[in-house]
């Protein structure tokens, strides 16, 4: 027996015996890894809620490389895992490779659509919990302006935008919103150093309570707000313990819940698009023990009924990516 | 647009151009010793993410800074070792420092961390505070002068100040010692340093050493003066920018140290859309102010204001003749 050949041999084993104890979910992470404090650790904390209630075990990945994504969806789909759950829109276009060759698996991709009938695509109401954030802002704020910091100018950040500043002008229709979008390419998600410096340019214009959507950025964007005691609102998980006291809130993305469900669904997991916003608990904001002083009973009362609102359809929140434009801000 | 705007502005302009004021007179080191490197990026990515790790492990910003140093000078020597030992190409190994630098700070910091490629947050005595200099807060109230003292010169971290001195620093060094003619002549004519006696290789060392200690502190600022922690890719091509600064100076100190106020001018307005704006009464794309460092490098290189020329030896490996 040459050395390829047991090699051969021990996989087909393990395949098989991994068919045999089969739908065993797998979670595969994006570039960020886990643990990164933001949406992948979301989706990670899902993930172990899971598991934790069930009892049961699932398989995961942190890739290394873009070069691996194909590689590794396709590794679990042979291993038999059922679900398989992507965090993060850089999945799409290798899921949309793979999904086709593997028709039994039922697979889930989170921020982005997938179209194929194996494929439970999920997106976020992000101007919903945006625009609740918004609202937050303006009651908070003394000056009346209020600040939003973006990082790479997509529609998808333009549409945080967008949301953030209905909002505001919700809650205080004389309200300032002064936007900023850090830069076109994708080194605007990690240029904290300009993050800073777009704070402090928009704390001389007025700005007290500064929304930022900004991935490493935000990082710049937080710290120079806790510096400079403004306020200043976090972005997809709760930030709020960056800087206690200082974050008002965060505009929260529960990717774990979507996580979740599919992990509860299990292999019955329903293929289709998806759309995770406040009416099912999809997007929201965070109160918790650091921020709960900033947070007064008349602004969760504005809150709740605003909430209560756009879950009924009273009021509609534009979403920028249907028609490319925004009535409340000029970009 | 009235006095504290334009003093904000160009108090946000002197932050912004410390980075590249720094890697601008590290590159003029190593370039007037004909060694290029373009590797400045890489150099002050490294030197971020470990003064930001060691300030933070150690609890002390100066500990920090001496590490972030330690991380510059380990690639300057890589850089020194491949393009003046191994007489390799000197812009290939640049771009080798930049995608190690890249990527290793990411690697280590996870490893180290876990915190997806971050440091954990800096606080206290771990970075870099804002020093208030003498009389600032008395001579608040003076008109003009008072709010200038105060806003615009004082409240700065000691980096800034550090960066500045070393521009008069620089020029001394390199005009009035013995050891500035000769890496300027080792720049220029190798052989004729060698002829006298002197040697070629320590001296293209000692340039890459000190490119290596400016880098380091370009570095450590960024991550433990302008931030409160590493985050990956934090340099954003700031290496790059000082690059294009050197050449709009025409690897000359005091230029230097105008045309990266110039640059970092542009990067401050480009934050502040409505006063252009307001100024001009019409909207300027923010994306042409962000090109426009590297229009104007182009249009020096391309001759149209004086000429920008460059250590004759630069980039060529000196081989002793036989």
């Amino acid at each position: 027996m040459t050395l390829t050949t047991k090699f051969l041999g021990a996989t087909a084993v393990l395949a098989l015996s991994a068919g045999a104890v089969a739908a065993d979910p797998a979670i595969l992470f994006d570039l960020g890894g886990k643990f990164d404090k933001s949406f992948n650790e979301s989706a990670f904390n899902g993930a172990q809620r899971w598991a934790e209630e069930t009892g049961g075990t699932y398989a995961e990945v942190e890739i290394q490389s873009d070069a691996q994504r194909e590689q590794a969806i396709r590794r679990f789909a042979e291993t038999g895992a059922n679900p398989i759950v992507m965090a993060g829109f850089a999945w799409a276009s290798a899921l949309g490779d793979v999904a086709g060759d593997y028709p039994d698996t039922k697979f889930q991709i989170i921020d982005m659509v997938v179209d194929a009938p194996n494929v439970r695509s999920i997106v976020f109401a992000e101007e919903q919990g945006s625009y609740l954030v918004g609202m937050l802002a303006a009651m908070a704020s003394e000056t009346g302006t209020v600040g939003f910091i973006g990082g790479m100018d997509i529609p998808l950040i333009r549409n945080f935008a967008c949301g953030y500043a209905q909002g505001a002008l919700a809650a205080n229709p004389d309200a300032t919103i002064v936007a900023n979008m850090t830069g076109t390419t994708p080194a605007a998600w990690n240029d904290p150093v300009k993050g800073s410096e777009m704070t402090k340019a928009q704390i001389s214009q007025g700005v007290d309570v500064i929304y930022a959507a900004a991935g490493g950025t935000g990082v710049g964007v937080l710290q120079t707000a806790a510096d400079e005691d403004i306020l200043s609102i976090g972005v997809d998980a709760n930030q709020n313990y960056l800087h206690p006291g200082e974050v008002l809130t965060s505009m929260l993305k529960r990717v774990d819940n979507a996580v979740y469900d599919a992990l509860i669904a299990g292999d019955t997991l329903e293929a289709g698009f998806n759309v995770m916003d406040l009416s099912n608990g999809g997007v929201g904001y965070a109160v918790d023990e650091h921020n709960e002083a900033l947070i007064t009973a008349e602004m969760t009362a504005a809150l709740d009924a605003a909430q209560a609102s756009i879950v009924a359809g009273e009021i509609s929140v534009h979403n920028y990516n249907t028609d490319e434009s925004c009535p409340a801000l000029d970009f | 647009m009235d006095l504290l705007t334009l003093l904000q502005i160009l108090d946000s302009t002197m932050r912004l151009a410390t980075p590249l004021l720094l890697a601008c007179l590290a590159g003029l080191f190593s370039e007037r010793a004909g060694i290029f490197d373009i590797g400045l990026e890489g150099k002050m990515l490294a030197a971020a993410f470990l003064s930001a790790a060691v300030a933070y492990t150690s609890g002390s910003v100066w500990i920090g800074l001496l590490a972030g140093i330690a991380a510059s000078l380990v690639l300057s020597g890589i850089h020194g070792l491949a393009s003046i030992t191994f007489r390799g190409n000197q812009l290939i190994s640049g771009v080798a420092i930049n995608f190690l630098a890249a990527g290793l700070t990411v690697v280590i910091a996870q490893s180290w961390f876990a915190q997806g490629g971050r440091t954990p947050q800096l606080s206290g005595a771990a970075r870099f505070n804002p020093i208030t200099l003498p009389f600032a807060d008395s001579l608040r109230d003076v008109p003009v002068l008072g709010p200038i003292y105060y806003e615009l010169i004082s409240g700065h971290t000691i980096l800034v100040y550090v960066a500045l001195l070393c521009v008069p620093a620089t020029w001394w060094i390199l005009y009035r010692t013995r050891f500035g003619l000769r890496l300027r002549a080792v720049g220029e004519n190798p052989a004729a340093v060698d002829t006298a006696g002197v040697s070629v290789v320590g001296l293209r060392f000692a340039a890459v050493g000190i490119c290596g200690v400016l880098c380091g502190i370009a570095g450590a600022y960024l991550a433990t003066a302008l931030q409160a922690g590493f985050v990956k890719d934090m340099s954003a091509g700031r290496g790059y920018i000082a690059l294009a600064a050197l050449i709009f100076a025409k690897w000359r100190p005091w230029y230097a140290l105008y045309a990266t106020l110039l640059f970092g001018f542009l990067q401050a307005l480009a934050l502040r859309p409505d006063l252009i704006e307001a100024v001009l009464s019409f909207k300027v794309n923010g994306q042409l102010l962000d090109v426009l460092p590297y229009i104007l490098t182009v249009i020096i290189l391309a001759g149209f204001v004086g000429k920008a020329i460059p250590p004759r030896a630069g980039g060529e490996p000196y081989v002793k003749e036989r």
